[in-house]
């Protein structure tokens, strides 16, 4: 898909037509080369797309039986808009270098393997007192305690429900309790900094932690990740898997970052760092952070249909 | 047009093994499942062939059928109650992973095709800024003539890298099915633009 819309953006449209007509061969909608089209449109101006809309048009008329290759059972994810992910490959992410695919990911036009995705029958065995990292040993962390809530939401803005949240952390210190973790800062005996919970119907979350510390890492000379909380969500679908992590806001380490700065869209990697909450901090108990997490949305409204079923 | 950006995925990083890694995950069979029981398995690499210890894969399947077990499924064909299809394990210090799973069903693909018996595998590690995508695919299995994906890819030794090959397993045990990942270089896994 993306080379559709690079030869469309650069005019080169012989070779556009070639890899629509590739595309039907993959099931790849009608649509979603028009929304190809439209988002090049934005990069390349607009004269330039409409004469990529022409070559689409009659490259779907040339292919005689192009009809059912079109049809669909489920309708696919929206794909991510440019700038708003990182690269595989960052540089200034040292290891990026060593694992980045050499070649760009072949698209693949979803199916009913991408659209479906594990936990559609709950996560019955995660409890509510998981999602309460101050309380899983004999006494209190150490560290300001802090609550973070928010909502799993789709690109419409619609709550995502009953999903899977994953989170873990490091201690107040700064330290893992992990075994590779040899940072010369204290481990907590109170502190495991993993916690779990299924959000409700409205895509409503809240963890009750400790504010993770900075902590050095080996990208650079005296490099320091900001203060961070891994999370891990899983969506409706094996299309909108997650996996990120939350900042504070105000945190210097932000700017010098290389993970945090490798998203080159400005919006999104503001959209990685929490807000200062008052009305969700507790009165003589606990800091309130609230960072919303939004997942892929569909590139149009499921429909039901009633082909083959 | 959508109203929100995406949260941008960040990489897991080293240390997720306290947040994440279930070992019981590993066998998507412990609850019983019908089909044929077989073992997944082989080594994440990096592009100088160097194993990667610190990994996570997740596989997402259909059942012997060809169900998945999600509401969007709903295919006339059988859902099995001890089969998720789901699983998620940690690569070992060399790089080693391995799943016990059942060989899923065929399932439909766009229009009316039919895909090939598949597993949907998705690779985090660190130095991973998003994860990658790619596809189990049975290198014994006929089927894999006339699978709409593979039948985009060309060329055979890129095509080779999404096969798990059966491999001869002792009496008694389970089959394997060999699955090396290699995320750069030589030998380069297919990955996917899902
Ligand atoms: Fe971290």
């Amino acid at each position: 898909m993306l080379t559709i819309a690079m030869l469309a953006a650069l005019g080169h449209h012989d070779e556009l037509k070639l890899h629509i007509r590739a595309t039907q061969n993959t099931g790849v909608t009608q649509d979603e080369v028009k929304e190809i089209l439209l988002k090049a449109a934005v990069y390349a101006g607009v004269p330039t797309a409409n004469a990529a809309f022409k070559h689409a048009l009659k490259a779907y008329s040339a292919d005689g039986e192009g009809g059912h290759a079109m049809t669909e059972s489920s309708v696919p994810y929206r794909h991510e808009r440019a700038g708003t992910h990182p690269p595989y490959l960052h540089a200034a992410y040292g290891s990026t270098v060593k694992r980045a695919p050499s070649r760009a990911p072949l698209p693949l036009a979803q199916t009913l393997s991408e659209t479906t995705g594990p936990g559609a029958n709950g996560w019955s065995w995660v409890g509510a007192e998981m999602a309460d990292l101050t309380r899983q040993h004999k006494g209190t962390p150490i560290g300001e305690r802090m609550i973070v809530a928010g909502r799993v939401l789709d690109e419409d803005g619609r709550p995502v429900p009953n999903t899977l949240l994953e989170i873990w952390q490091c201690n107040a210190a700064g330290r893992y309790i992990h075994p590779n973790d040899h940072h010369d800062a204290p481990l907590d005996p109170n502190f495991t900094g993993a916690g779990r919970m299924v959000c409700n119907e409205r895509g409503a979350y809240r963890f009750l932690t400790v504010k993770p510390g900075a902590y050095p890492w080996r990208n650079t000379k005296n490099a320091w990740r900001p203060a961070h909380i891994h999370f891990s969500v899983f969506g409706p679908a094996f299309a909108t898997r997650l996996i990120t992590q939350m900042y504070f806001p105000g945190d210097p380490l932000l700017a010098i970052d290389p993970i945090f700065q490798s998203t080159p869209d400005a919006d999104a990697r503001a959209s990685l760092v929490a807000a200062y909450d008052p009305e969700l901090s507790e009165p003589e108990w606990a800091l309130g952070y609230r960072w919303d997490i939004v997942l892929r949305g569909r590139a149009a409204t499921p429909v039901q249909t009633d082909a083959e079923h | 047009m959508p109203v929100r950006t995406t949260t941008a995925s960040q990489t897991i990083g080293p240390f997720f093994h306290d947040g994440l890694d279930h070992p019981a995950w590993s066998d998507l069979t412990a609850g019983g499942a019908l089909g044929q029981k077989i073992r997944i398995e082989g080594r994440v690499l990096d592009g100088d062939g160097q194993p990667i210890g610190d990994a996570m894969i997740e596989i997402w399947q259909a059942n012997a059928a060809g169900r998945y077990d999600h509401p969007e499924d709903s295919q006339a064909k059988p859902l099995d109650p001890n089969f998720r299809g789901f699983g998620r394990v940690g690569t070992a210090k060399d790089g080693f992973y391995r799943f016990t799973t059942i060989r899923p069903g065929p399932v439909p693909g766009r229009g009316n095709a039919m895909q090939a018996p598949h597993i949907n595998v998705t690779i985090f590690a660190r130095g991973l800024l998003k994860r990658l995508v790619t596809r189990v695919y049975f290198a014994d299995e006929p089927a894999n003539a006339a699978d709409p994906v593979l039948g985009t890819i060309e060329d055979p030794s890129l095509r080779r890298t999404l096969m798990a090959e059966a491999s001869v397993a002792k009496s008694g045990s389970l089959p394997i099915y060999r699955f090396d990942i290699v995320l750069q270089g030589k030998g380069e896994t297919v990955f996917f633009d899902v």
